[in-house]
């Protein structure tokens, strides 16, 4: 007897008012508003002496919060498309960034040209992600801890397939001239990487299209139906494994095109890759799993508590991003923008 | 309906299908004399067969054949090992929990002998003796269990991996990156056992023993409490929680009762491990180990508390003789490919090779277990709902 | 019967999988038995492959035999992890029984493998390339031996250097672990007895990229940067300072002025002209048995990199120690190797950058190099030798009541 799943997170595209309506996710009761007290003083607090103490390292760091935010968003945002759809928790998604980031890499060196490095990153990611899906992981439907376990040992082999061929060296790709350089003449601050805004830019763009490709396409219509219930929309006439494969495809780009972007600001090295998938994981956990809004409120919130850690009390970042992750499991163990089942 | 009803259903097959004691029905005679009123000791003595005092044998004649070399670093370091990976045995397959955190667990045990205990590192030492130390190590390492299996089981299914996968990630960035405590990228060395009644805990015989008695200890440890009702409520939660919750069991007590006994079944690991070691880093939790003992789990196979043990042996002697047969360089690349290969195509590991080259060599007579789902309907099981 | 012979089999395989190992551990020869130990895995697998070529060649130079003796190298691989360093030094002294041990390459593994030596008297070890303080400072073990010099000693010199060209204050960018401690301490410990300032040191967190947050941290009065990074991890830096608008100039630790900075291609290229560092090795030492090591190098491995690093230096160097005392013995190695043990300590060791001897704990003093980076007519950036600093002990010159090893705090001077 299969079960419907009428409980199923409706993932991506919520507003907020079903939110606040729905059991578990009103955000207006007295118990919601304590916490957000309790979570909101200190925070406004501190904001308050930073600024006083030291203006413009405060609206730096800020900003170096949300840019570095949204490169955690756009790789996070295919690791919950992933999900939210398909219930298979991909942990060789970080694999798949720092695979996009050497073939970025490769390709930017050999034409020297910043977009195609971009697309070969993207599609390089995208095309191992569909062989994945559609030569492994279809033929496991149904046993989500399985196709983890693969997902697991594919991380292995693939980060040291990468370590192979191109050791243990710090690769550096370089921004597109029309990036290079800091951008001037800013109130308070004077001056800011303008690659680093771009990055701002790009978490943008891509929330955007994720929008508009979920809310404004057949296919996403479909994402989202199947999202609801797989059984339905099979029986709809879809091809449901086309739906997946398509799914994968784009989380795992995402993840590629992730690795070619944060290669110039952050560099490819062996290690990139699990810090980047704990940083998936933990946007999931804080943002909701299977929902992008929530992928970009985890993801903002990540960003600053990282940077803020590392600017005000280096040795103690990661305790706050432990915090969070705690604070969020114990009190709202589906994630902020997460469903009630 | 008592658990001791559900024993009895669960196991009536297997009593009719049993022809001689095998590995995959533990639960089978036990249970059936159990229904039948006899004493501990006989039951005892039926449930041990000839290959029980064998492999007991074995491991203890052991050392006193084998070079100190092959009982310190290949015996010790895989019963050590064994143990770890049984807690996530236990979690994962009479739980149905895997929990990538249980190494984590183990570090934190072996961080606070190190800690609390004597090291090498004179800003970072308490000082305290063994007899405080250890005890401690083991309330610390459960209690985290504890907590982090509060965290991670009010959320279902696949997330536990993500959740725990997360919170090592953590653990090990904390303790790469604090100092006052942890003491950072160097981590703490010179941990060693004590010594006591004269001898040398750190010798490799002495050592090996110590491992052994406690690899024992919580083998049969595992084997008692998947009996006891607890245990095998555990397993009825695991199989269907909705049913367990409507019949009155606390699905989410039961689960974070078993990150508890799991937690401190790695919390003992943990000790012998830093022991073994003479050290800790922040390397020894970080993500790489974390997958091992996974992967030293899965290889094993998830149905029998004996797989983590063999599974350990055989990493560890992978791990140690590589260099020799293939380019050590690629040593992950070929765990990583080995467990690929298990779960495609064995996911029950080596113990569930083992029992289908048996199987074919019987005569084709089915697998007559109820007493725990096969593999293939272990990895089936799907993610369910919060209740 | 099916259980028995099931027991059986396993039985005999057990046995016959113990008794291949004791045949192994067995037969004592001839041959003079060297393990060498380097990190082929993981992020320094370049590195320690490159040691492995150093340590080959100082066999090669002696066509593989010394004192009569033939050279049997053993080889292990860790991946800098104390705890892997110790179990395949473990395999190759208990198992494979090695006489001498050559190894380890990275710092936190010399430590570990310094205090596994104490529990195995009956083998001599030599380390590989670890250059932390600790190794010989604190706890030393009397059968381990360091010829190159610790990361604190590479840098002695800069700090007088440094003045001179009249930077006066200073922020010290380095990462988070031993290492960078102690080449901070060999820096600053001179740079602030001469009158120098350091207003602000940032720890960079391990594992870090993001170098934002330090540089928004930078003070508007310091004169320059020392920055302590990998070379690599100095252009992500440099490309992130100057995309942020810094203009400051930068001094080098002895890992930080590499072929990657020499080839950064910035905006900035200009600023890096002079830039200073300090170490045990360089590019353009112009002495002819440094030359011949390049030239011997080259010959030998002509897929290796274009010139020996540091790591190739430092294991060739303590390779060749290993081998030059066995001939000073006479390949004698009885009696628990005391007479061996006895020229390693005493000996004056010839190596391509000057002479090099062993303080009371065996750890090496020798020379360093202070560095500055020259255009030559082509445009190309490279290293060049501005002074060479020999007899640099592990006290750096200071009474050993004054000397503490380098942490987070010590030293200190704002």
């Amino acid at each position: 007897m299969h079960e419907r799943r009428t409980t199923a997170p409706k993932a991506l595209a919520p507003s907020w008012g079903d939110s606040a309506k729905r059991e578990g996710g009103n955000i207006v009761t007295r118990r919601a508003i304590a916490l957000w007290i309790v979570v909101g003083l200190p925070i406004a607090v501190f904001s308050v002496w930073a600024l006083a103490d030291n203006t413009r390292l405060y609206l730096v760091t800020l900003l170096n919060g949300l840019t570095l935010g949204s490169l955690y968003f756009i790789v996070a945002s295919g690791f919950t498309l992933v999900f939210g759809l398909m219930r298979n928790v991909n942990l060789a998604h970080g694999s798949l960034y720092l695979l996009g980031g050497y073939l970025g890499f490769i390709v930017a060196e050999k034409t020297g040209w910043w977009l195609p490095a971009i697309a070969a990153g993207f599609l390089g990611a995208a095309v191992l992600g569909l062989l994945i899906q559609v030569l492994i992981l279809r033929h496991m439907q149904g046993q989500e801890l399985r196709q983890t376990m693969v997902t697991i040992g594919l991380s292995i082999v693939i980060a040291d397939i990468l370590l192979w061929i191109f050791t243990g060296e710090v690769h550096q790709m370089e921004a597109p001239e029309w990036l290079r350089g800091p951008i001037r003449g800013i109130p308070i601050i004077n001056a800011y990487s303008a690659y680093r805004l771009s990055l701002l830019g790009f978490g943008i763009a891509i929330g955007v299209a994720l929008w508009l490709f979920l809310n404004r396409t057949r296919v996403g219509m479909m994402i989202r139906a199947g999202v609801d219930d797989r059984a339905m929309l099979a029986a709809a006439g879809v091809n449901v494994n086309l739906v997946f494969a398509t799914t994968f495809a784009i989380g795992a780009g995402l993840a590629g095109f992730g690795g070619v972007i944060g290669a110039v600001e952050l560099s490819m090295v062996p290690g990139e890759d699990t810090r980047l998938l704990l940083a998936s994981l933990i946007v999931v956990i804080v943002g909701g799993m299977g929902s992008v809004v929530g992928a970009a409120i985890g993801a903002a919130i990540l960003g600053l508590a990282e940077t803020f850690g590392l600017a005000y009390a280096p040795t103690y970042s990661v305790v706050f991003t432990f915090v969070i992750l705690v604070m969020v499991l114990a009190f709202r163990p589906r994630g902020i923008m997460g469903k009630a089942a | 309906m008592s658990a001791a009803y559900w024993r009895k259903a669960m196991n009536a097959g297997a009593v009719a299908a049993r022809g001689e004691v095998r590995s995959t029905q533990t639960a089978a005679p036990a249970a059936a004399s159990a229904a039948a009123g006899e004493s501990i000791g006989s039951r005892l003595v039926a449930a041990i067969g000839l290959r029980h005092v064998v492999v007991l044998a074995l491991l203890v004649v052991f050392p006193f054949v084998a070079s100190p070399f092959l009982t310190f670093q290949i015996g010790a370091q895989s019963l050590a090992l064994g143990l770890i990976a049984l807690s996530l045995t236990f979690l994962g397959g009479y739980g149905g929990m895997i929990s990538l955190a249980q190494m984590t667990i183990a570090g934190i045990a072996g961080y606070t002998v190190a800690i609390v205990g004597v090291n090498g590192t004179p800003e970072i030492n308490v000082d305290w003796p063994w007899w405080a130390v250890v005890p401690l190590a083991l309330v610390l390492g459960t209690m985290a269990a504890t907590f982090i299996g509060w965290l991670s089981v009010r959320t279902e299914g696949i997330y536990t991996i993500m959740i725990t996968l997360a919170i090592g990630v953590a653990f090990y960035y904390m303790a790469l990156q604090n100092y006052a405590v942890f003491n950072g990228f160097q981590g703490l060395q010179k941990v060693y056992p004590p010594e006591l009644f004269g001898i040398n805990w750190r010798e490799p015989l002495p050592f090996y023993f110590l491992v052994l008695s406690w690899a024992l200890a919580g083998y049969f440890f595992i084997k008692y409490v998947v009996r006891t009702p607890f245990g095998v409520a555990l397993q009825g939660v695991r199989d269907n929680p909705r049913r367990m919750s409507a019949l009155g069991f606390d699905v989410v007590g039961h689960r974070v009762a078993a990150y508890a006994v799991a937690g401190f079944v790695a919390s003992v690991g943990g000790v012998l491990l830093v022991w073994y070691n003479g050290l800790i880093t922040p390397n020894s939790v970080g993500t790489s180990w974390l997958i091992n003992i996974l992967v030293i789990a899965v290889l094993g196979g998830m149905r029998h508390p004996i797989g983590p043990f063999i599974g350990a042996v055989v990493f560890v002697l992978l791990q140690t003789f590589a260099i020799d047969l293939i380019d050590r360089e690629r040593f992950n690349l070929v765990i990583g490919g080995v467990f690929l290969a298990i779960v495609l195509f064995s996911p029950d590991g080596l113990l569930g090779l083992w029992a289908g080259l048996r199987a074919r060599f019987a005569g084709g007579r089915g697998v007559g277990s109820t007493a725990r789902p096969s593999g293939r309907q272990f990895w089936r099981q799907k993610p369910r709902r919060p209740q | 019967m099916k259980m028995l012979k099931r027991t059986f089999i396993r039985s005999a395989a057990g046995a016959a999988v113990v008794a291949a190992f004791a045949g192994i551990v067995w037969a004592q020869q001839a041959p003079v038995k060297i393990g060498l130990l380097a990190t082929l895995e993981g992020p320094f697998a370049a590195g320690g492959a490159d040691g492995m070529r150093g340590a080959e060649l100082a066999i090669r130079e002696r066509n593989g035999m010394v004192a009569g003796r033939k050279i049997e190298l053993i080889k292990g691989s860790s991946d800098a992890k104390p705890d892997v360093a110790v179990n395949a030094t473990r395999k190759m002294v208990e198992q494979d029984k090695v006489d001498i041990m050559v190894g380890p390459l990275s710092g936190g593994e010399g430590v570990a493998v310094k205090d596994y030596s104490k529990t195995q008297p009956q083998v001599t070890f030599i380390n590989g390339s670890s250059g932390a303080q600790a190794t010989t400072l604190t706890n030393p073990s009397e059968n381990f031996f360091r010829f190159n010099t610790d990361g604190a000693q590479w840098m002695v010199g800069l700090g007088a250097e440094t003045l001179k060209r009249g930077y006066k204050r200073v922020m010290v960018i380095a990462e988070d672990y031993a290492f960078p401690y102690s080449q901070v301490q060999g820096f600053m410990s001179e740079y602030c007895r001469m009158g120098g300032k350091v207003p602000l040191k940032a720890w960079v967190p391990l594992g870090g990229k993001d170098y934002s947050s330090v540089i928004a941290r930078i003070p508007k009065d310091i004169d320059a940067l020392v920055v302590i990074l990998g070379g690599a991890d100095a252009v992500n830096f440099l490309n992130q300072y100057e995309a942020a608008g810094g203009d400051k100039p930068m001094i080098g630790g002895s890992i930080t002025v590499s072929q990657d900075v020499l080839n950064y291609r910035g905006k900035r290229r200009d600023s890096l002209v002079g830039t200073l560092s300090a170490g045990p090795i360089a590019d353009s030492i112009d002495t002819p048995e440094f030359k011949a090591f390049v030239a011997s190098y080259k010959k030998n491995f002509p897929d290796g990199y274009p010139s020996p690093g540091l790591f190739a230096l430092n294991y060739y160097i303590n390779m060749k120690a290993a081998l030059d005392a066995l001939d000073a013995v006479k390949g004698d190695l009885s009696d628990g190797q005391k007479k061996y043990r006895q020229a390693l300590a005493t000996m004056t060791l010839k190596t391509p950058v000057g002479d090099i001897k062993l303080d009371s704990n065996r750890q090496g003093i020798g020379t360093t190099f202070i560095t500055e980076v020259v255009r030559d007519s082509q445009g190309n950036l490279s290293n060049k030798v501005v002074r060479a600093i020999p007899n640099v002990d592990q006290m750096l010159g200071m009474k050993p009541a004054d000397f503490k090893i380098g942490s987070r705090d010590e030293p200190s001077c704002p």
